[in-house]
């Protein structure tokens, strides 16, 4: 009897299918202006549909075998190829549906395409869950998928795409709020590192004090973003029109000096608190050892405990990179820059395009930061 | 070699040590033994300063461990615990260089010393240097704890049940080791442990501690054979505490000259006095030759011969 062994896979695979089918895969206008007209995968790739239809079929019957390691990596693998294929067909498609229609013409991407890359996603996440793969592993995976994305984009498949053609209508500025974004997240992860470590040292051997440090935190925690930043415009205004000098160093109520405020003081929540759990994890043998032999308490913290709390500190800068890399996109609102900007943009002028020109390199920075930490954390785990 | 008179730990108001006298000559091996919570282990914990005392002076070495500088004081002190402690993200050499690091000895004197100290432990065979604790088997872990603690050759060691999670094999053969080594380089050994057998085996002297007090203080012969109250002699097992004692000293010791006839039933002379009373019981005689490698009779153990008061 056929039963079924990942329902997870199967639903991926119906919906994938399903939604590809029913829906429009690209969406063609002569213009801005008007609305476009829905065009299906059959009509734009048709050799896409033969692949993606058999790799569907392929996924689904390894769904009532037994799930082993090596059917999901095998599943792992054909949802990978899905996931090219599908990014494939969309840049093949546009560039075909360019050359029949009028210069002014843009294509976005339709809901089937969404659809089937969410489907395709969630089911790759699953698998590499089920798969139990390393943080190696993982990482590899996201590395292999965002390679495929980069290698893409960079060979010109995507260019008559419109999210490509708002690239290049605004290439200057993306990259000026692309470094202005990383440069956001970098400062604001070294400054909470700056105060994070030392107040989770500090709440760690004064667990009251630690007891009223998360209090406040997680008080700070709970405020919504928008409203954290536009709670800082006014002190911060009055700050620099009472001190000139700080309006001249570039402090005032909007702009960066608040947004970073602000993202610092989210991220000392899980960096103090993965710091104190990482102190906490030390073995108290190996704290008494050290003191005995005569290590004096910061000699102890820092060539001791430190080192043995690294890797759930880093697993603490993981957290703060990555939802610091996110708030940031608000921090636009207050004037900060960032890809917060074109997202903000895109909605004024309804441009959705412009949108995901702010959103998609955000998720792909996130991405490449949740690898980043998680390979440094594999990397000391394995020197215990 | 360490002094304390009148020492006290007080926690909540209560008495843990309760102004404890105790003078420990230099080079010995002193073991303090008693029920857990009788403050054996605080005690062992004041002299290094780990604890400080409430009430009372503790000096060692010539120094009033108040007044000196902990982390000064504890350099000088070698320190061992039950779970070894080693330094997890340390190699095998690191770990035992920690003291000596700290003290500041240049890099080649402290390379000769760990090298030293891995053969002295006995764990002298292919990279142990180089390895990770984790790669360590218990007992291992815990001779690598030992080197550590003698790293910067401290007069004086500390060991607060150092062998107390170890297979009962494997603890024998540190036991063992631990004897050797006190042998070797005359140590003042100050050991904690709720274990009879182990006090009884190791110490020249036991002090029997119960609510932070002293309840007996003497030889493991005196301590074995005539204990004060009923707690020690519960504690050293009854009339079987005799047969405890056998563990220490060997049938070389107590043996006597040979006599006219060769015996039937033999021992070596290596062996412990535990093993001749047990050959005895098994062979049905009283009376043992003692053969060398060799096969030629070098003296005789008789039952009598095992009384502890025949013992040296």
């Amino acid at each position: 009897m056929m039963v079924v062994r990942n329902w997870i896979l199967l639903l991926a695979a119906l919906a994938a299918t399903a939604s590809l089918a029913a829906f429009g895969f690209l969406s063609y206008a002569p213009n801005r202006i008007v609305p476009g007209v829905a065009r299906s995968l059959h009509e734009v790739a048709g050799d896409a549909v033969t692949v993606l239809a058999a790799t569907a079929l392929a996924l689904a019957l390894l769904c009532f075998l037994p799930q082993r390691r090596a059917v999901l990596l095998v599943a792992a693998a054909g949802l990978l190829m899905a996931l090219g294929v599908l990014l494939f067909a969309a840049g093949h498609g546009a560039t075909m549906l360019a050359a029949t229609g009028v210069p002014a013409g843009r294509t976005s991407l339709g809901p089937a395409f969404w659809l089937a890359l969410a489907a395709i996603c969630l089911a790759l996440i699953d698998t590499a869950e089920q798969a139990g793969l390393s943080a190696l592993g993982r990482s590899l995976l996201i590395g292999a998928a965002l390679a495929m994305l980069a290698g893409m984009a960079w060979s010109g498949l995507f260019d008559n795409l419109s999210l490509a053609r708002e690239y290049h209508a605004h290439t200057d500025a993306f990259a000026l709020e692309f470094r202005r974004h990383l440069t956001l997240v970098v400062l604001s992860a070294a400054i909470s590192g700056a105060i994070g470590l030392p107040l989770g040292v500090m709440a760690f051997r004064d667990p009251r004090f630690g007891q009223r440090l998360f209090g406040v935190l997680g008080i700070v925690q709970t405020v919504p973003s928008i409203a954290l930043f536009g709670l800082l415009i006014g002190p911060l205004s009055l700050l620099a029109s009472t001190f000139p000098v700080l309006r001249q160093v570039g402090i005032s109520g909007i702009g960066a000096a608040p947004a970073l405020i602000a993202l610092v003081l989210y991220s000392l929540l899980p960096l103090v608190r993965n710091t104190v759990a990482g102190l906490r994890s030390v073995p108290e043998s190996v704290v008494e050892a050290a003191s005995g032999s005569g290590m004096r308490a910061a000699q102890i913290m820092r060539q001791v405990m430190l080192p043995l709390a690294l890797p759930v500190i880093l697993s603490g800068f993981r957290i703060v990179v990555i939802q610091t890399i996110g708030l940031t996109v608000v921090a636009a609102l207050i004037g900060a820059g960032g890809l917060g900007t074109f997202v903000f943009q895109g909605l004024g002028q309804n441009a959705i395009d412009l949108v995901l020109l702010g959103v998609i390199p955000t998720i792909v920075l996130a991405l490449a930061g949740d690898v980043l930490f998680s390979l440094a954390a594999a990397n000391l785990t394995q020197m215990p | 070699m360490i002094t304390l008179a009148g020492v006290s730990k007080i926690y909540d108001g209560l008495r843990v040590v309760d102004r404890l006298d105790l003078d420990i000559a230099a080079g010995s091996i002193c073991v303090i033994v008693g029920p857990s919570g009788c403050g054996k282990s605080t005690t062992l914990r004041m002299v290094n300063a780990l604890i400080a005392a409430d009430e009372g002076r503790i000096i060692v070495n010539g120094q009033d461990v108040r007044e000196a500088d902990p982390a000064s004081l504890r350099r000088g002190i070698g320190y061992v615990i039950q779970s070894a402690g080693l330094f997890p993200h340390w190699s095998i050499a690191d770990n035992i260089a920690t003291v000596p690091r700290l003290l500041g000895w240049p890099r080649d004197r402290i390379a000769a010393r760990v090298a030293e100290l891995i053969r002295l432990v006995g764990l002298d065979d292919g990279d142990m240097a180089q390895r990770r604790p984790h790669q360590l088997s218990g007992g291992q872990q815990q001779r690598v704890g030992v080197a550590r603690a003698l790293a910067a050759d401290p007069p004086i060691l500390l060991m607060d049940e150092p062998f107390g999670a170890l297979d009962p094999v494997t603890r024998r053969a540190l036991q063992d080791e631990l004897i050797a080594i006190h042998r070797a380089t005359a140590k003042t050994i100050v050991l904690v442990t709720h274990d009879m057998d182990e006090a009884l085996k190791l110490g020249e002297r036991i002090v029997v501690m119960e609510e932070g007090r002293i309840v007996q203080d003497g030889s493991p012969a005196a301590i074995a054979t005539a204990p004060v109250n009923d707690l020690v002699r519960d504690f050293v097992g009854g009339e079987e505490a005799a047969l405890r004692l056998l563990a220490r000293g060997t049938v070389a010791d107590v043996m006597r000259p040979p006599g006219a006839t060769r015996q039937t039933a033999t021992i070596e002379p290596g062996a412990t006095l535990g093993v001749a009373l047990a050959r005895m019981v098994a062979s049905g005689h009283g009376e043992l030759g003692v053969r060398d490698e060799a096969g030629r009779e070098i003296g005789v153990i008789a039952l009598a011969d095992l009384a502890p008061g025949r013992r040296p």
